[in-house]
C-alpha cells in the first residue's frame, strides 16, 4: 500500500511558533513568508520564508491586535495593518497613488506570480474583472462572469473567495472555480471549473474536473496537475487537462488516479511539551486547521509547519495500468525521466509482458517529444548561424526537460540490460529493438551506432545472421564505417558478410582506403588495383602495400603485373619507371630482377 | 511439342522427359532381388525387366566413375540420343532424370522417312542437374526426408510417398523452358523503402505475438519476397513453390475480377480484403475444411513439421508456419483472419503507395534498356528483364534460346574457378553477351549493337553497372 501514496508533503517543512492567543500567524502569498508575530510584536515577530535568508526577527511596539503583516518584495519595507482602513509602514515614507480605478467590490484575490488582481463585482460576486500589473502600468483586462450552479433569488452574494483560486498551469492563467454540488443540477458531484485567462483577449471556460462527490474541497497545483483535495474522506485527486479523455466532450476530465491520501507524515514534537527522545508522531492530515495557497502551499498553523505538496511519480506505475496513457502522463511531469526509463524496463522485463502494439506507442510517444526536442535544438542553431542579430528574441535555446528520452538513456537504462537478461526469448528482444528502431524511422532520427550494434551482436547470439542479412539488405542498419567494420569481424562465423561489408564501404564513397585494405587482406591484389583505379585515386596508393601483397600471394605472374603497373605509373608521374627513395620498394626491384632478370625492368624511353 | 524453324518442312523439337526414377541399391543387394532396389520408375508402363537394366546401367556408371573420383561420382552422362543425370541427395538414394535430346526431323523427297537430327550440344548439364535438384527438394519440402520416410514405414511407405508426389510433379515439369535461372533458383526481392521495410517487420513481430503458434513467418508483395523468417535453403525452395505453382493457380479467378475476386470481408469495422490461400476457400462456409499442406523445414538438425499457411490480401501474400503437431480449428483461422485481414489490407495498400512515390522519384530512365540477368549467391536475389512474368506453365523469355544457351555456357565457366571473371562473347546473331563474375555476384548482359566494338560494348556494360548497380561492389 505504501507505494500508492502519490502525493507527499515535502521533507523539509518550514516550521514556525504554532498559532495560539499569544502567538498570531500571518502567510504571506507573494514572498511565501511566514510570520509569528506574539503578542503584537512586542515579544518578537519572526518571519520565514522557503529559505534561511529569507528568515527575519525583529521586535516590534505593540500597537494593537495585528491584521495582517508583509514585507515589500526583499524584505525592504514592511507593511502592517492593525485596523480595517490603514496600512502601517514603520519607517516614514509616503506612498503615492498611480492611478485609481472605481469599482463596487466584494472581495479581491491576487496572484504574485503572474501579477494579476482579480476583484468580484456586482450583486452576486461572480463578474470577475482582472487587471494585470506590469512594472508601473496597471491594465484593465476583459472581465468575466463564473457560471453559478443555481441563481439565488432574490440575488446575493453568491460567490465567495474561498471557491476561488488563480494559477498557472502549463504556463498559462486559470482562474479556478470550485462549483459546489447543487441540488436543482443533475450533476452527481462537485466540480472544479477552469478558464482560461489569457493576457490579450476574452477569459473563457476551458476544462471542467469531475470531483464525483460532494463535500469540502481544497485546491493546489502541482507540477501541472490540479490537486483537488477532499476532506471528508481525507484523500486527494489529481488532474491534468492536457490528458484528453477517450470519449471527453468539450475537456471534461476524470481523475488520472484513484483518489488516495498524501502520504501519511509524522513530526518530531518540539517546545516544553516534548520529551527530548520522544518519537515521531502521525500529523493528522486534512485537518481542520489546514489552510492551502497556491500554488503548492499547505500550513498547518496549530501545528507551526508550512509544506510544500509534491507528487511522486513512482507510484503511478501501478495505479495507471494504461501505458499509452501512463506516458502521456509521465511525459508532462518535471521529474519524469527515471520513472519514464523504469516503466519501460517493467514494460519488456516485468510480470505483465507489454505486448508489442503497446511497446510500440510507448516508443513512439517518447521519441515524439525527443524529436520535437532535436528539431528545436536544430532551428536554434541554424538560427545562431545565420546570424544572431536578425531575430535575436524569438530564438530561446530550447530547455531539455527530462522529458527528453534520447537513445543513450534507452541503451544505457533499458535495452542493454532488457538483452541481456535470462528467460526472454530472443524473438521478443529483435521484436523490440526493431520496434525501437522503426519508431525512431518514423520519427526521422537518425539512429545511433550501438542501437545497430545491439541488434546485431543479439543475432549473432543466436545464429541468426540469414535474419542479419536481411535487415542490412533493406538498408534497416544505416550504413557506417563502424557497421562496415563490425561486419568484417563476423566473416569467419558468417561469409556472406564480407560481401556485405564491402557494399557498404562503397556506399559510403569515403571508405576507400578500407576497401583496398580488405581486398589486399584477401589477396585480391589485382582487384585492389582495378578499384582504386576506377574511383581515380590510383595516382595516390602506395606501391609497396600493393607489391608487399602481390609478393605474399606467391603469384610470380601477379607480381610481375603489379610491379609493372606501378613502373608504368612512375613513368607517366616522373618520366621514369624506376622507385623513388621514398616508396622503400629495393626489396621488390631486388625480387623482380631476381625472378624476371635486370632485363625485364622497363626501359628509360630514350630519346 | 514441334516448333517450325525456317525450313519450311523442318521439324524442332525441344528437349523432353524420357524416364525418372529413384533407387537405392542397398534395398536389393542379391542377384535377382534387383527390382527392390527401384523405389520409383516413370513411365510406370516400362516393364520390369528394362527398368532393371536401366537402374543397373546408372549403377555401373556411378560406380565406375567413383574409381576416378570417390567423392564426386558422375552427374551426368551424355549419349547421341538422350542425357542422363544422376543425383544421390541422400546416403545410397539416387535420382536419374533422363532428357532426350533436342532434335530435327528432316522431311526427305521419294516418299522416303524423314530423317532425325539429335542436337547433343545444346543441352547445358547445370541446368538440368538443377532441376533434377529441385525435384528433390520440391520432394522434401512437403515429405520430408527419404530416409525418415523409410524408417516411419518402411519401402512401402517410401514408395507410396514418391508416386504420389511424382505423379503430379513430374508433369509440372517443363523442360523445354529451362535455363540459366534454374540453375540459379534465385529469390527475387521486392525493392522497398526502409520505413516500410520496418512496417513490415513491426506486422510480422506483432501477428507473431499475437498468435503464438505462428512460429515462422514469410511476406511477399508482387510474388517478391521481403521478409523470410525460414533459413534461406528453406524460403529457397517454398519461394519456388509459390511464385510458380500456388499463386499461378491463384491469379487465374484475380484477374478475371477486377483487384480481388471476392468481396471484402468485414471484421469488426474493418474493411478488408484478406482470405486464405491454403485451407479454408471460404471461411463462412459451414462445411469448410481447415486442412493445410505440411512442409518440412530445417531437415539438417531440428526437423520440424509444419503447416502451411498462406493467406493474402491485395497483391501482399503472407506464410504463417505452425507446428503441424497442433490441429488447426476454425476459431484459429477465424482469430487469424480477424486479426491479420484488416491490417495486411492497409499495408498492401502502404506497400503500393510507397512503391509507386519511389518509382515516380527514381524515373523511367531508370527502367533498363538492357536485357540482363543478376543473381547473387550470398543472398539468392536474381533480378532478370530477360524473362516475362513466370506463370505455372512455362516462363517465357524475350530473347533467343540461343542466346540463353549462351548465357548458360558463360555460367558454367564462371563455376569452373573462383576468380572474378569477365567473358565477351559475340554471337551469331551479332547481339553481344557479356558475362561478369565479382565475388559472389553475377550478372549476364545481352546487347543488341551489331556495329559495337568491344570496347564500346565494355563501356556500354559499365555505365549499366552505374546506373543500376551503384550500391553494391561490383569490380569491374
Amino acid at each position: 500500500m505504501s507505494d500508492e501514496y502519490y502525493l507527499e508533503l515535502s521533507e523539509n517543512p518550514v516550521q514556525f511558533e504554532n498559532a495560539s492567543s499569544v502567538n498570531n500567524v500571518f502567510f504571506d502569498e507573494a514572498n511565501k513568508q511566514v510570520f509569528a508575530v506574539r503578542s503584537g510584536g512586542a515579544t518578537g515577530v519572526v518571519v520565514k520564508g522557503p529559505d534561511d535568508k529569507s528568515s527575519v526577527a525583529f521586535r516590534m511596539d505593540d500597537k494593537g491586535e495585528v491584521k495582517c503583516i508583509k514585507f515589500s518584495l526583499g524584505n525592504k519595507i514592511l507593511a502592517v495593518q492593525r485596523t480595517t482602513k490603514s496600512v502601517v509602514l514603520p519607517d516614514k515614507r509616503t506612498l503615492k497613488l498611480l492611478k485609481s480605478q472605481s469599482i463596487n467590490v466584494n472581495w479581491y484575490m491576487y496572484c504574485p506570480e503572474t501579477a494579476v488582481l482579480l476583484l468580484s463585482t456586482t450583486v452576486q460576486g461572480n463578474v470577475l474583472q482582472p487587471f494585470a500589473f506590469k512594472s508601473a502600468t496597471v491594465s484593465k483586462m476583459s472581465k468575466f462572469e463564473i457560471e453559478l450552479p443555481a441563481v439565488p433569488k432574490p440575488a446575493k452574494l453568491s460567490l465567495s473567495e474561498r471557491d476561488i483560486a488563480v494559477a498557472t498551469i502549463y504556463d498559462q492563467l486559470y482562474v479556478m472555480y470550485l462549483k459546489h454540488h447543487s441540488r436543482s443540477t443533475n450533476s452527481p458531484g462537485a466540480e472544479v471549473v477552469l478558464y482560461h485567462l489569457p493576457r490579450e483577449g476574452t477569459c473563457r471556460k476551458t476544462h471542467v474536473l469531475k470531483l464525483n462527490t460532494t463535500g469540502k474541497f481544497a485546491l493546489n497545483v502541482v507540477d501541472n496537475l490540479v490537486v483537488v483535495h477532499h476532506q471528508s474522506s481525507q484523500t486527494s485527486l489529481i488532474y491534468d487537462i492536457k490528458l484528453r479523455e477517450l470519449d471527453g466532450a468539450l475537456n471534461v476530465h476524470q481523475p488520472v488516479l484513484p483518489a488516495r491520501s498524501i502520504n501519511p507524515y509524522k513530526i518530531h514534537l518540539t517546545g516544553p511539551a516534548a520529551a527530548p527522545s520522544q518519537a515521531p508522531v502521525p500529523c493528522e492530515l486534512y485537518s481542520s486547521s489546514w489552510s492551502v495557497f497556491q500554488p503548492d502551499i499547505i500550513i498547518s498553523a496549530s501545528e507551526g509547519y508550512l509544506w510544500y505538496l509534491q507528487v511522486k511519480l513512482q507510484p503511478t506505475l501501478n495505479l495507471l495500468q494504461d501505458k499509452g496513457k501512463l506516458m502521456d502522463f509521465l511525459l508532462r511531469r518535471r521529474d519524469c525521466k527515471m520513472v519514464i526509463l523504469s516503466v519501460c524496463s517493467l514494460m519488456l522485463t516485468g510480470g505483465d509482458k507489454g505486448n508489442l502494439s503497446v511497446v510500440a506507442t510507448v516508443f513512439d510517444k517518447l521519441n515524439q517529444v525527443y524529436k520535437e526536442y532535436l528539431d528545436a535544438e536544430q532551428a536554434y542553431t541554424a538560427a545562431m548561424e545565420s546570424g544572431p542579430s536578425r531575430s535575436s528574441t524569438s530564438y530561446k535555446r530550447p530547455v531539455r526537460t527530462q522529458a527528453v528520452i534520447d537513445q543513450s538513456d534507452m541503451y544505457t537504462h533499458v535495452l542493454s540490460d532488457f538483452t541481456e537478461k535470462k528467460g526472454v526469448k530472443h524473438k521478443f528482444i529483435i521484436a523490440v529493438l526493431m520496434e525501437y528502431i522503426r519508431s525512431l524511422n518514423q520519427f526521422q532520427i537518425p539512429v545511433q551506432h550501438y542501437l545497430y550494434e545491439l541488434v546485431i551482436k543479439t543475432l549473432v547470439q543466436h545464429n541468426l545472421f540469414y535474419m542479419l542479412h536481411q535487415f542490412l539488405q533493406y538498408h534497416v542498419l544505416s550504413d557506417s564505417k563502424p557497421l562496415a567494420c563490425l561486419l568484417l569481424s563476423l566473416e569467419s562465423t558468417y561469409p556472406p558478410a564480407h560481401q556485405l561489408s564491402l557494399d557498404m564501404l562503397k556506399r559510403l564513397s569515403t571508405a576507400n582506403d578500407e576497401i583496398v585494405e580488405v581486398l589486399l587482406s584477401k589477396q585480391q591484389v589485382l582487384g585492389a588495383l582495378r578499384f582504386i583505379r576506377s574511383v581515380g585515386a590510383h595516382d595516390n596508393v602506395s606501391a609497396r602495400k600493393f607489391l608487399d601483397a602481390a609478393r605474399q600471394t606467391n603469384d610470380t605472374m601477379l607480381f610481375y603485373t603489379i610491379f609493372r603497373f606501378f613502373e608504368q605509373r612512375n613513368m607517366r608521374l616522373r618520366g621514369n619507371p624506376g622507385f623513388s627513395q621514398g616508396e622503400h620498394c629495393e626489396e621488390h626491384v631486388a625480387y623482380f630482377k631476381q625472378v624476371f632478370g635486370e632485363n625485364a625492368l622497363m626501359k628509360q624511353a630514350t630519346a | 511439342i514441334p516448333r517450325m524453324a525456317s525450313g519450311m518442312q523442318e521439324k524442332q523439337y525441344a528437349p523432353s522427359l524420357l524416364s525418372f526414377f529413384i533407387y537405392n541399391p542397398k534395398f536389393g543387394p542379391r542377384e535377382g532381388e534387383e527390382e527392390k532396389k527401384i523405389l520409383f520408375y516413370h513411365p510406370i508402363e516400362i516393364e520390369k525387366n528394362e527398368k532393371i537394366r536401366n537402374v543397373g546401367l546408372c549403377e555401373a556408371i556411378v560406380q565406375f566413375t567413383r574409381t576416378f573420383c570417390p567423392t564426386k561420382p558422375a552427374k551426368s552422362l551424355h549419349t547421341q540420343k538422350n542425357r542422363q543425370f544422376f543425383h544421390e541427395p541422400e546416403e545410397n538414394y539416387w535420382m536419374v532424370m533422363v532428357v532426350r535430346n533436342p532434335m530435327v526431323e528432316k522431311p526427305n523427297k521419294d516418299g522416303k522417312p524423314p530423317t532425325v537430327e539429335y542436337q547433343e550440344e545444346e543441352i547445358i548439364d547445370s541446368v538440368y542437374g538443377s532441376v533434377l535438384k529441385q525435384c528433390y527438394s520440391m520432394y522434401k519440402l512437403f515429405n520430408g526426408t527419404f530416409s525418415r520416410a523409410f524408417e516411419a514405414g518402411g519401402v512401402e511407405l517410401l514408395t507410396q510417398k514418391l508416386e504420389k508426389f511424382f505423379y503430379r510433379y513430374l508433369q509440372t515439369l517443363h523442360l523445354q523452358s529451362c535455363d540459366l535461372l534454374d540453375v540459379f533458383g534465385g529469390i527475387s526481392f521486392f525493392p522497398l523503402d526502409k520505413m516500410t521495410y520496418l512496417k513490415i517487420q513491426s506486422f510480422v513481430n506483432r501477428v507473431e505475438e499475437s498468435l503464438s503458434l505462428v512460429k515462422y513467418t514469410a511476406f511477399l508483395y508482387n510474388d517478391q519476397l521481403i521478409w523470410s523468417g525460414l533459413e534461406q535453403d528453406d524460403m529457397q525452395i517454398l519461394y519456388k513453390y509459390l511464385t510458380t505453382s500456388l499463386f499461378p493457380r491463384h491469379t487465374e479467378p484475380e484477374l478475371a475480377g477486377r483487384d480481388s475476386p471476392l468481396r471484402p470481408e468485414v471484421a469488426g469495422n474493418l474493411l478488408h480484403y484478406g482470405r486464405f490461400l491454403t485451407g479454408p476457400a471460404n471461411l463462412k462456409d459451414p462445411e469448410a475444411k481447415f486442412r493445410f499442406p505440411k512442409i518440412f523445414v530445417n531437415t539438417e538438425d531440428s526437423y520440424e513439421e509444419l503447416h502451411l499457411i498462406v493467406y493474402k490480401a491485395m497483391s501482399a501474400a503472407v506464410c504463417f508456419m505452425v507446428n503441424a503437431a497442433v490441429d488447426l480449428s476454425r476459431e484459429f483461422c477465424e482469430q487469424l483472419d480477424s486479426l491479420v485481414g484488416p491490417q495486411l489490407t492497409l499495408l498492401a495498400s502502404d506497400i503500393c503507395e510507397q512503391y509507386n512515390i519511389n518509382r515516380r522519384i527514381s524515373g523511367p530512365e531508370k527502367e533498363p534498356q538492357f536485357k540482363f540477368i543478376y543473381f547473387n549467391h550470398m543472398n539468392l536475389a536474381e533480378k532478370s528483364t530477360i524473362h516475362m512474368r513466370k506463370t505455372a506453365s512455362v516462363s517465357l523469355t524475350s530473347v533467343h534460346p540461343d542466346l540463353m544457351k549462351i548465357l548458360g555456357d558463360i555460367n558454367c565457366d564462371f563455376a569452373r574457378v573462383d576468380e572474378d571473371e569477365e567473358i565477351i562473347v559475340k554471337a551469331m546473331t551479332d547481339y553481344w553477351v557479356v558475362g561478369k563474375k565479382s565475388d559472389q555476384r553475377e550478372l549476364y548482359v545481352i546487347l543488341n549493337q551489331k556495329n559495337a566494338n568491344l570496347i564500346e560494348v565494355n563501356e556500354e556494360v559499365k555505365r549499366l553497372c552505374a546506373t543500376q548497380f551503384n550500391n553494391i561492389f561490383f569490380l569491374d
